[in-house]
């Protein structure tokens, strides 16, 4: 089905490779900024693969996605803040409470499609993001400290670095594994089904109104995983963590990597986040072959570049960075 | 009771300003088929726009009329320069672009105008308190929002019902190929139509800017509950926007005003301090779940689409 040696293929092997290495990186050069550049990276990575499975191989457009990061999250800080450590607890309710959001926001929303589908779950979100403002008791719109990461008794530690990053790793390819074979399994040939044309997928006989909010649930399941490594990754989760632009730039990952390929978000993230670290110091560099001198406070208008960017990739280069990949290989199928 | 009706006049102005943003929304995606989340930067624009040529001129009126033309100005060459590709996208790719161009148009006037805010004054024979009902006094300015905001939404509806333009917009909105091949320059039609939407949101940011204080990102949350009006008064439908914009206005204003008192009765003061603006802002959204449930089409569905 997939042919083992493909450009592609390369590339994928080639950023795994990098991403294991990433602490080496850090350890040999003492430059712990990109490591927890790339923790993030790899935390947000496993948001963009979860959006991707319910958005590239389901059809729904979820506007809202950065909601379950923050329920994740807050799942976390509320529980420490309640003087419950223990990452036993904590990670299941931030699964769960995840999950059950899904739910609810998913028999809803799948009641309907299309542009509906993109503003239902948008407004929803925004929901969430207003109910967390409220909340005083756990720093309302200020957010809130998390003085202890997730215990697991004794069992490791993640106040350790580099094995948080490995721990977020190993959980980015258990995603990506399980994105994987869901997309493979019968289950996943359903979905994609319905997205390309429910009628006829009812027609012959599958619910899938249940396949897809099944679908729906487990992608915001695993969304809240990663948004219970983002809180203990900056020890801090506030409102801001699902602001609705958050959710943008899920979609804008999934889509710059490549929509519709499991691997896909993953190089989107890379690429959105250093990117976003990057373009002030080419914004620096341009400056200065333009003017002869870096202009004062050109760097911070680094989303002024952004912006159109973004619009010419949806005019120009549709599939992404993975459509680029795939160019060369036109006629073989997709993997 | 006086609270009360000073609470419904609230909700009533901003259920106005939802209209104006919601309708020109609607108008876009009926017609065009384009989901349009820079429309907030539209609004914001309108009130930097206000802002600066009200301090230019001195005068809050000739400042007003200024940044409404400029408004519409700036929708068209939008449409003319990026939007115009888009049209036949998908939705997906409409959200992604004008995604992009709301972190454009954010910075773009952090660029120009800078990151502070700014404010625009009013008159100063606007700035008293009529007394609406005995007893009842009400800033003259929110009086002259609605006032204003009625007559944009009787010239609209003239505009789309009772002249040749709004009949070919009626048209285009129910078959856009048809009106294409009937000889109409619909290329023409669609700037007009984003132009439009353009100046109504344009004048609702310009109305709010003396409310408010005029910031980058004003536009957001606002477009947000536009989404929601939109949603419950039927995508497309201009009178489902007005009637969904009114609802959707009173209800966030009252319950933001009655309801935290109203917890406050039933549990701890503590609970309710958390409790109270959670639940109230959660209002709108649980109306939206509800009217999912019953008409996931909207109150008003277009009847074309």
């Amino acid at each position: 089905m997939i042919r083992a040696v493909t450009p592609r293929n390369a590339v994928v092997v080639a950023l795994l490779l990098l991403l294991a290495l990433v602490p080496v990186y850090s350890a040999l050069s003492g430059n712990y900024f990109v490591m927890s550049l790339f923790t993030r990276i790899v935390i947000l990575a496993i948001a963009a693969v979860s959006l991707n499975l319910i958005m590239g191989f389901g059809g729904m457009v979820s506007f809202g996605h950065a909601a379950y990061l923050g329920i994740g999250g807050y799942a976390v800080g509320i529980l420490a803040k309640e003087g419950i450590n223990s990452g036993f607890v904590q990670w299941p309710v931030a699964l769960a409470a995840s999950g059950l959001f899904a739910l609810g926001v998913g028999a809803l929303s799948l009641r309907t499609r299309g542009v509906y589908f993109i503003m239902i779950t948008l407004a929803f979100a925004q929901m969430i993001y207003y109910v967390a403002i409220g909340l005083d008791r756990y720093g309302g719109d200020d957010g809130l400290t998390i003085y202890k990461r997730s215990q697991f008794g004794g069992w490791f530690d993640l106040s350790n670095k580099t094995f948080f990053y490995y721990l977020c790793f190993v959980m980015l390819l258990l995603t990506l594994y399980i994105v994987w074979r869901l997309v493979h399994s019968r289950f996943g040939m359903a979905i994609q089904g319905a997205s390309s044309n429910d009628r006829r997928m009812r027609a012959i006989g599958f619910p899938t109104f249940r396949y897809k909010l099944v679908c729906f649930v487990i992608a915001g399941v695993m969304c809240g995983l990663a948004g219970a490594l983002l809180a203990n990754h900056t020890d801090f989760v506030s409102p801001a963590i699902m602001h609705w632009t958050r959710s943008g730039d899920l979609i804008v990952m999934a889509v710059l990597g490549g929509m519709g390929t499991v691997f896909g978000p993953v190089i989107g993230a890379i690429a959105l986040l250093v990117l976003e670290e990057v373009l002030p110091f080419v914004i620096d560099v341009v400056s200065q072959l333009l003017a002869g001198h870096e202009i004062q406070g050109a760097r911070e208008y680094w989303q002024l570049i952004l912006g159109p960017m973004l619009l010419l990739i949806v005019l120009f280069a549709r599939g992404g960075i993975d459509g680029l990949l795939m160019r060369s290989k036109r006629s073989e199928s997709r993997g | 009771m006086l609270y009360f009706i000073e609470q419904c006049l609230n909700g009533i102005q901003l259920g106005m300003l939802l209209f104006l943003l919601a309708a020109g929304l609607t108008l876009i995606f009926g017609i065009m088929d384009l989901v349009n989340l820079a429309h907030g930067s539209l609004y914001m624009i309108g009130a930097y726009f206000a802002a600066t040529f009200a301090a230019w001129t001195g005068s809050f009126v000739a400042g007003a009329a200024l940044a409404l033309v400029a408004a519409m100005i700036c929708g068209m060459v939008l449409e003319l320069i990026a939007i115009r590709p888009l049209y036949g996208r998908s939705h997906l790719d409409h959200v992604l672009a004008t995604f992009g161009l709301l972190l454009f148009f954010n910075e773009l006037v952090r660029l120009i105008w800078g990151p502070a805010g700014m404010t625009l004054p009013l008159p100063s024979e606007m700035l008293s308190a009529v007394q609406v009902l005995p007893g009842v006094y009400y800033p003259v300015f929110r009086l002259v929002i609605i006032a204003a905001t009625l007559v944009v939404a009787l010239l609209l509806y003239v505009l789309v019902m009772r002249t040749r333009i709004g009949m070919l917009i009626r048209a285009g909105a129910s078959n856009r190929e048809m009106v294409g091949a009937l000889g109409v320059n619909i290329k023409l039609l669609y700037t007009l139509v984003f132009g439009l939407g353009a100046a109504l949101a344009g004048f609702a940011g310009l109305m709010q800017a003396p409310i408010l204080t005029v910031q980058i990102g004003m536009g957001e949350n606002i477009l947000i509950l536009a989404f929601v009006v939109i949603i419950i008064g039927g995508i497309g439908s201009i009178r489902g926007a007005f009637v969904a914009a009114m609802i959707v206005g009173l209800i966030d204003t009252l319950g933001r005003a009655f309801i935290p008192d109203m917890v406050r009765s039933y549990v701890s003061y503590s609970a309710a301090s958390s409790l109270g603006p959670s639940l109230s802002s959660m209002l709108i959204y649980m109306l939206m779940a509800a009217v999912l449930v019953v008409r996931p089409e909207g109150l008003f569905p277009a009847a074309s689409k």
